[in-house]
């Protein structure tokens, strides 16, 4: 009998239209417990070595969590979503919540995952049991809003949740987003654009059963104790102001990427800062479904040019598409988060790899010609926004933007590579390492690229608890230790922002998951999970051909002193301290030199399925 | 017997209201056991972003569904108004979910027959969905206490009208 599990997954095989259920691998959830964690274990099994992110071989997994259909707070509704990345050619996973992946486990439904690629646009409708795969002519092309309009309306069900893609998916633009409910995205790493590879518009749910858990009075009693710490001060930034309140937090550190890395300091940033977000702009702040702690800021834009306009926004998105292009107006900023939200295109890369046009455009690099006649300088918030559609669908230079900053910049040469921010080929996000020197290495071995969401160290340097302009041995450990906590919290699938609530972190986690599933966990087990899943991610990229080599730092990070007057000056990564900052993780971690997890580490993490993958790469270097 | 203006029934603050479905949880779980918002008396609606309401039964005078039922299995409560199902006669044949207006009576998804708000009356301390709204979105109100609700609302927009036209001191 199955607590919190469905004990069931689904494996549709798109290239036939034969669709099958198996019974949920015991160990397999025991070990990697679910979301990305079950979900990279199930990929790795359905797919082989060394294949194109856009090949029908490359499966998706889609995989709920333990908590999922339950009310556990943040945890009831989310889900998970792993494939090979079309940016990094490594593994990619991402998370969404809202009310999707409530949806599938009440479907009963662990995972489901996506093989093979149909011959013409196809959407996948789930209700219970039965599973149908239906033509999907008549939605390409929309957004995914759009598309869950429609879906809605022929299944004639208002409650029915979908998961789509939009324009940007079906053109494979690399930064192509998987998106639910208008403005919830599965982003980063271009998971969208591998649903459009197999032609897959959308995935339609409806799922009634009951979501049963092992030990229902304690359950509810840690439920009511979370609902009481979600009203502290764990969550009261993100109840409030909303991590746009990050604006002039790092911008009075000089940690703000600004103009592609020209600076790390915006003059403009009052008129960007969150407080006058939520002044001006903020029209309602909503919750995902079982969610104690609602988040979601949606802004509306009432006068000017972009009237109308309507966006979920966040720091990062409000960073990338406003001070990393120059732009000042928060207006532009939801013009912008709305169009990726159109097309489906992950709004942090989005805006980076505006701002690294911007920049080829001011050095020369690319011509107005070039850009199809538009004035790309920074600050101009007219062309952010015609760059944006241009890259949603693929027109002009659009085209070569929609690769993604490291493949346009070797498609444009001229030195254009040292102007791609990018670790992996995933661009970068809202913290400057060359003066955050703790997240500069999170950043650098996260094993989806570019990313504060696997690890969270910048923390350490932003709230002053080391010293973030020099890098010391022995912070590796804290980055571990984060890593291994953010597996579980992707695992579990509960909410980054009440990541805060868990007080006693391990123990928590490790209560949660034994009242829910009934298999008896403690905390340090659960640690184990957490550590197991970086090495089970760590493993597939090896496979995948990655090492030492890509755990790198984008060009300007280690060759381009921050320049600004102020206490960031002089700040960047040189090799000599990224080399000690990977030999410090390496030791930790139990890996080579090389940055290979050994077999004795895989062994002593119960992965003895997995040593020969490493063997065979160890031998040869 | 309670007078119609007296009667209470859960209301929700479509302001404060989120979408967050919280009620519908807890609401399945309180009446059923189960984590099935399929099960739950009180149903979210989330129309846009913007526009959030969690709807259940207003206990209304002269109640349609009781009027539509065409084997009377239906009854309004003397006491407190809330609508009772006689589960033996129900055959869910769906006519009580046409005459409300407000979807707040449904078919259960097991049982095949009708299911609705019974204001948690055998939990002492009363509905819930009450209890656990994050937002303190919902409430217990007659449409006396509505009305004089609403009577507030706007008087409070009247006074930061006023004061924002106020000359500063």
């Amino acid at each position: 009998m199955w607590y919190g599990y469905a004990g069931r997954i689904l494996i549709v095989d798109l290239t036939t239209g034969k669709t099958r259920t198996e019974p949920l691998n015991e160990d397999y959830a025991k070990k990697y417990i679910g979301g990305i964690g079950l979900g990279m274990r199930l990929w790795l099994d359905h797919t082989p070595p060394g294949v194109d992110p856009f090949s029908p071989e490359n499966a998706l997994v889609l995989a709920t969590g333990p908590t999922s259909g339950s009310i556990w707070p943040t945890g009831g509704n989310g889900h998970a979503i792993v494939a090979k990345s079309p940016e990094s050619y490594g593994i990619s996973e991402s998370l969404s919540h809202g009310s999707f992946g409530a949806e599938l486990k009440r479907a009963r439904y662990d995972a489901v995952i996506f093989k093979g690629k149909a011959e013409k646009p196809v959407y996948v409708w789930i209700d219970d049991d039965s599973v149908q795969i239906l033509d999907a002519a008549h939605l390409w092309g929309k957004s995914p809003q759009e598309t869950e309009d429609a879906i809605k309306e022929e299944l004639g069900d208002f409650y029915i949740r979908v998961a789509s893609i939009g324009p940007a998916g079906e053109k494979l633009v690399r930064i192509a987003n998987i998106m639910n409910e208008t403005s919830r995205a599965a982003g980063r790493t271009g998971l969208g654009a591998v649903m459009g590879s197999k032609k897959l518009k959308a995935i339609a749910m409806r799922g009634t059963n009951d979501v049963k858990v092992a030990k229902p009075d304690e359950f509810l009693e840690f439920v009511k104790e979370f609902h009481e710490r979600m009203k502290g001060p764990a969550t009261k930034k993100y109840r409030t102001l909303g991590t746009p309140e990050n604006v002039l937090v790092h911008n009075a550190l000089h940690c703000m990427p600004t103009r592609n890395y020209n600076n790390a300091h915006f003059e403009g940033a009052e008129r960007v800062s969150g407080e006058l977000l939520n002044e001006r702009f903020v029209a309602k702040i909503i919750g995902c479904s079982s969610c104690a702690m609602r988040c979601e800021h949606v802004c509306v834009v009432k006068e000017g040019p972009y009237k109308g306009a309507m966006s979920r926004v966040e720091y990062e998105p409000l960073w990338a598409l406003g001070p990393y292009c120059g732009v000042d107006r928060l207006d532009a900023i939801i013009k912008g988060s709305e169009i990726c939200n159109y097309y489906g295109m992950d709004s942090i890369s989005a805006g980076v790899i505006v701002g690294f046009a911007m920049d080829c455009y001011e050095n020369g690099i690319l011509t107005e010609k070039d850009m199809n006649g538009i004035e790309a300088k920074f600050g101009n918030h007219e062309a952010l926004v015609k760059l944006l559609e241009m890259m949603g669908k693929r027109e002009g230079i659009g085209d070569i933007l929609a690769e993604g900053v490291k493949i346009a910049a070797e498609k444009i040469g001229k030195g254009a590579e040292k102007l791609a921010q990018h670790i992996k080929g995933v661009e970068v996000t809202g913290y400057d390492l060359r003066c955050l020197k703790t997240a500069a290495l999170g950043y650098a071995v996260s094993f989806r690229g570019a990313d504060h969401n696997r690890h969270g160290s910048y923390a350490f340097d932003v709230k002053g608890k080391f010293n973030r302009l020099k890098y010391e041995k022995g912070r590796a450990k804290f980055v571990k230790d984060i890593e291994d906590v953010y597996t579980i919290i992707d695992s579990m699938i509960v909410c980054k922002f009440s990541r805060g609530t868990y007080y006693k972190e391990l123990e928590d986690f490790a209560k949660l998951y034994t009242i829910v599933t009934g298999i008896e966990t403690t905390p340090e087990e659960m640690r184990l999970k957490g550590e197991r899943i970086n090495n089970l991610a760590r493993v597939i990229n090896v496979r995948e051909g990655f090492s030492r080599k890509d755990d790198t730092l984008p060009w300007k990070v280690m060759n381009y002193p921050v320049p600004d007057e102020g206490p960031s000056k002089g700040a960047y990564v040189s090799q000599e301290e990224l080399n000690m900052m990977l030999d410090d993780y390496y030791e930790v971690r139990g890996w080579t030199r090389d940055g290979i997890p050994t077999p004795e580490k895989l062994k002593e993490l119960g992965m003895d399925d997995l040593t020969s993958i490493v063997e065979a790469k160890i031998k040869r270097n | 017997m309670v007078k119609i203006h007296e009667r209470k029934f859960v209301s929700v603050d479509p302001e404060k209201c989120v979408g967050c479905q919280v009620c519908e949880y807890i609401c399945a779980w309180t009446k059923e056991k189960a984590f099935n918002p399929l099960k739950s008396r009180i149903r979210v609606v989330r129309l846009n972003p913007l526009v959030n309401v969690s709807l259940t039964c207003r206990l209304c005078e002269d109640p349609p569904c009781v009027a539509a039922c065409p084997r009377d299995a239906l009854k309004q409560s003397d006491a407190d108004g809330t609508i009772i199902v006689d589960e033996d006669k129900c055959n869910g044949c769906g006519w009580c979910i046409e005459a409300c207006d407000f979807g707040a009576i449904t078919l259960h998804p097991d049982k095949k027959v009708v299911f609705v708000c019974d204001l948690c009356k055998d939990k002492p301390d009363g509905p819930q969905c009450i209890k656990w709204c994050p937002e303190e979105a919902l409430d217990l109100v007659s449409t006396d206490v509505l009305a004089q609700k609403s009577r507030m609302a706007s008087t409070k927009k009247l006074l930061r009208e006023l004061l924002k036209a106020a000359p500063t001191a």
